[in-house]
């Protein structure tokens, strides 16, 4: 198992050196120069030059690519052009906010997605199991934008139930210890910010949630159904097990592997699905982060997001890997 | 039992979920009134600014975007201000001035009995330290200083030559060439006069940590969250400012901007879009404000590229297009249809210039003079809001449908917003939409910046080149007699209506709006705002 986990560790380096070279071909092939973009409509010719040349962006790509490299290896994630910060220290309360809006999507999309199927298959044909798959059907087809914005003005304005942007209250801000805001609340002892802080979560993390949920709730029931077929199942049953203890543990034990599989995935996309959310409710996350960065050809802050997004979707892979072996003993990797 | 077994767990989902709903329901009523309690107890007046970016840094002598000089305006202070709603020049912390006959030499009386927020002297050589750190920067670190004053020590076109203090409270500062727009440039939100102590102890990190003198002192960045200021409590102007707290949140989507206004979580919005006017309007608990239009929002031709390189192509265009139309349609009324390159509040407007009227029949007997052969052009839509452009699509719709019925075919293109910007300024577009908000108030930031050759490559799109313009433009840079420098202006102004480089659409009337409490916020026309006046009620 070590074995195997060091094997993938390494494989991941030429995996990574080989996307920061496309994703650093790729950028610098879209038009738009960083310097006029950053000085903007004002600034004169000479201003634009000192930047590019102070950026250095008037050397060959070529080199402007070791350079890059170069300072990777160092730990450098380079500095954003726009604001001269440098990424590494400006990178983390955007990634904490993106993982905590991600890890409670995740958690409500398995959590609502995983059950919606086990229920759905345990009473196949039920009125539940049609409602389930056609709001799941619904889940999948919805554009998050979309979903996202009635959300606000059903939840949010006609019903005032709930807050539509941002993280907290603007009026009373959380002191960021760990930039995970359900934990510094946590820790700071401060309950009347963490429900302001868990208020601010519900409407994006269901919006992140939805087509995840809808795609582990098909897949569950569809493996489910499966299952249920099998031989121990019935086994199981024809001993007098109760029927919740036979879903529950047996069927589900088997039936888990395949929407493992599905929930790594969604991890990963649900990256991706966050720049949406994250524009409409004003989420202070990475995604926003890197859509701003593309708007103003900010490289290093653009290779540095993607860099860092590539490598924890890879890990949630790994870690996807590694769980089927804990799950299903059948399964090694030596 | 299967359907017992169903039912139980249908009526658990029903029980929890209504738990949990009424659990954030009462929350958030606990939540109103304690904030109502603390408000009235300790009546602090927290206003909640939503807008569309984050600022970029708040030191503002080394940004250009106005999202930054938003906030930066309200921490520093200028030696001189311009008007409350216009950009006429007012006492900031130089009391008064005189400018010698030659336009060389400029004496500033300072303001006395002034401290930064940190608790160092504003005196006349904190003056002197912060035009010296200027000076001695370079285009790529302070780009705005550049672009107003030509350029840093010892630069052959630099205007400042030297800056002196004359006791503790006079300051003189010398030019090396007589610029008239002088004054104006020095009101501009990036020359903010900052601690000198600061900036020293900071270097590079002070943009992060701004000390100036303004009505609110800087708290704390979260960077594309919101930045948080406050009262500054010795502030020099008696009872200023009102407000307690300023919060400038960022919300990138104007239509969440919006709901975040309707339930309450900002007080207070700009970008607003034309066509949500009329349901603010009409929302009790909401008010709108106008910005006073700056700004001009234009179809460029490319004067270079066929069949725009001929004049009479380009003025059969300005009668082609039912300006009033497109300024009804697509900006609801909030705007007043353009006829020169600058708005009318700028000085040395020429109300004489008639302007081209809609008449396509006109447009069609020129086309048919200058040997238009039909060829089908590009019409670039701008991919991104503005406020002198709501929605660059429609608009270029209809004037695709304007050319159309006198002959002339044209297909809508639009590229990403930088992309579209770089090839504009290349000249790869036949026509293209595009715009300008002024940074100065003064016809040179309009006129010499958007249609003189010096500046084809970055801001005149059109690639225009007149002799006579140029002329005029460079001699209204020197001019000190506003007078005489006006009837520059306005000469300029009929020979570029002559020459048509530009169909000039509308002068757009930026909205924002707020809660129905808040009062004595007056936008200023440059989109910096300076809020000490603003009180909630």
């Amino acid at each position: 198992m070590l074995h195997y986990i060091g094997r993938s560790l390494l494989q991941l380096i030429p995996v990574l050196l080989g996307m920061t070279f496309i994703v650093f071909l790729i950028i610098r092939a879209i038009p738009g120069d960083p310097a006029q973009v950053i000085l903007g409509q004002q600034a004169t010719k000479e201003a634009v030059a000192a930047l590019r040349a102070s950026l250095g962006l008037d050397n060959p790509w070529y080199v402007q690519y070791f350079h890059y490299l170069g300072d990777l290896v160092t730990g450098n994630l380079g500095e954003s052009m726009r604001t001269k910060v440098p990424v590494a220290s400006e990178l983390w309360p955007y990634l904490a906010a993106t993982l905590e809006l991600s890890l409670c999507a995740i958690i409500l999309a398995v959590i609502i997605g995983v059950n919606a199927g086990i229920i759905s298959a345990w009473f196949q044909n039920s009125w539940f199991d049609y409602m389930a798959m056609i709001i799941a059907l619904i889940g999948v087809s919805m554009p998050i934008f979309w979903l996202g914005l009635m959300e606000q003005w059903v939840f949010g304005i006609q019903l005032d139930m709930l807050p539509t942007s941002g993280r907290e209250d603007a009026r009373n801000p959380v002191n960021p210890i760990t930039y995970l805001y359900i934990l510094d609340t946590i820790l700071q002892g401060n309950f009347d910010q963490l429900v302001v802080v868990v208020q601010h979560l519900i409407l994006p993390a269901f919006a992140l949630a939805t087509i995840p949920m809808a795609i582990i709730a098909r897949m569950t029931r569809s493996s489910m159904l499966e299952v249920m077929r099998s031989d121990y199942v019935r086994t199981a049953r024809a001993k007098g097990q109760k029927m919740f203890w036979v879903v529950y543990k047996h069927a589900l034990k088997n039936a888990i592997i395949p929407v493992l599989t599905v929930i790594g995935l969604q991890m990963g996309l649900l990256l991706g699905g966050a720049i949406l959310t994250e524009t409409i409710f004003s989420w202070p996350g990475i995604g926003r982060y890197i859509y701003d960065a593309i708007g103003f050809r900010d490289y290093p802050v653009i290779q540095s997001g993607i860099l860092v997004i590539a490598f924890i979707f890879i890990m949630i892979n790994l870690f996807v890997d590694i769980l089927y072996s804990v799950i299903d003993p059948r399964i090694k990797y030596n | 039992m299967k359907k017992k077994r169903l039912l139980s767990v249908g009526l658990l989902l029903v029980l929890v979920l209504s738990t949990l709903l009424a659990a954030c329901s009462s929350d958030k009523k606990d939540g109103t009134e304690s904030n109502t309690n603390t408000g009235d107890s300790k009546k602090e007046k927290t206003l909640v600014f939503g807008r569309g970016g984050d600022s970029v840094s708040l030191d503002p002598i080394t940004v250009t975007d106005g999202e930054s000089f938003k906030v930066t305006q309200n921490i520093f202070e200028t030696l001189i201000n311009f008007g409350k709603q216009d950009t006429t020049l007012q006492p900031g912390l130089a009391t008064k001035w005189e400018t010698s006959k030659d336009g060389l030499t400029y004496t500033f009386n300072l303001q006395e009995g002034v401290k930064f927020h940190d608790g160092t002297d504003f005196n006349a050589e904190a003056v002197v330290k912060n035009f010296n750190r200027w000076m001695s920067g370079n285009a790529d670190k302070f780009p705005y200083f550049a672009s107003m004053f030509g350029g840093f020590k010892g630069d052959k076109a630099a205007v400042i030559k030297d800056v002196k203090a004359d006791g503790d409270y006079k300051l003189i500062i010398t030019l090396n060439r007589a610029q008239a727009p002088f004054l104006k440039n020095l009101a501009m939100s990036p020359f903010g006069i900052a601690s000198p102590t600061a900036f020293e102890k900071e270097g590079d990190k002070f943009g992060d940590n701004p000390v100036g003198t303004g009505p609110f002192k800087f708290v704390s960045w979260k960077r594309n969250d919101s930045v948080t200021i406050e009262k500054n409590k010795d502030y020099w102007k008696e009872g200023l400012p009102k407000l307690d707290k300023i919060v400038f949140r960022s919300i990138p989507d104007n239509s969440a901007r919006l709901n975040a206004l309707n339930t309450g979580e900002i007080d207070l919005a700009d970008g607003i879009n034309p066509s949500d006017a009329a349901s603010i309007q009409s929302n009790k608990n909401l008010q709108i404000f106008e910005r006073p239009s700056m700004n001009v929002g234009y179809l460029g031709l490319t004067t270079t590229r066929p069949p725009f390189d001929n004049v009479k192509v380009r003025q059969a265009v300005n009668y082609a297009i039912d300006k009033q139309a497109i300024v009804d349609a697509f900006f609801e009324g909030k705007a007043q249809v353009a006829k020169n390159p600058m708005p009318p509040v700028i000085e040395g407007y020429n109300d004489d210039v008639k302007g081209y009227e809609y008449n396509p029949k006109k447009a069609k007997e020129l086309l048919k003079e200058a040997g238009y052969n039909g060829k089908e052009i590009e019409l670039w839509a701008m991919p991104v809001p503005r406020p002198y452009m709501p929605d660059g699509q429609k608009v270029a719709e209809a004037i695709q449908k304007n050319l159309a019925d006198v002959g002339m075919k044209a297909k809508i293109v639009s590229f990403e917003w930088a992309t579209y910007l770089e090839k504009a300024a290349k000249g790869e577009a036949d026509a293209f939409l595009l715009g300008w908000t002024g940074d100065n108030g003064d016809a040179d930031n309009f006129l010499y910046t958007l249609l003189d050759e010096s500046n084809i490559g970055s801001n005149n799109y059109t690639f225009f080149k007149n002799k006579e313009t140029h002329k005029l433009l460079l001699e209204a840079q020197t001019e000190t007699d506003e007078e005489k420098r006006n009837e520059l202006y306005k000469k300029a102004q009929v020979i570029i209506s002559e020459q048509a480089p530009w169909v000039p659409l509308a002068h757009s009337t930026p909205l924002l709006a707020g809660k129905a409490n808040i009062v004595d916020f007056y936008p200023h026309p440059t989109g910096s705002d300076i809020l000490s006046n603003v009180d909630i009620k």
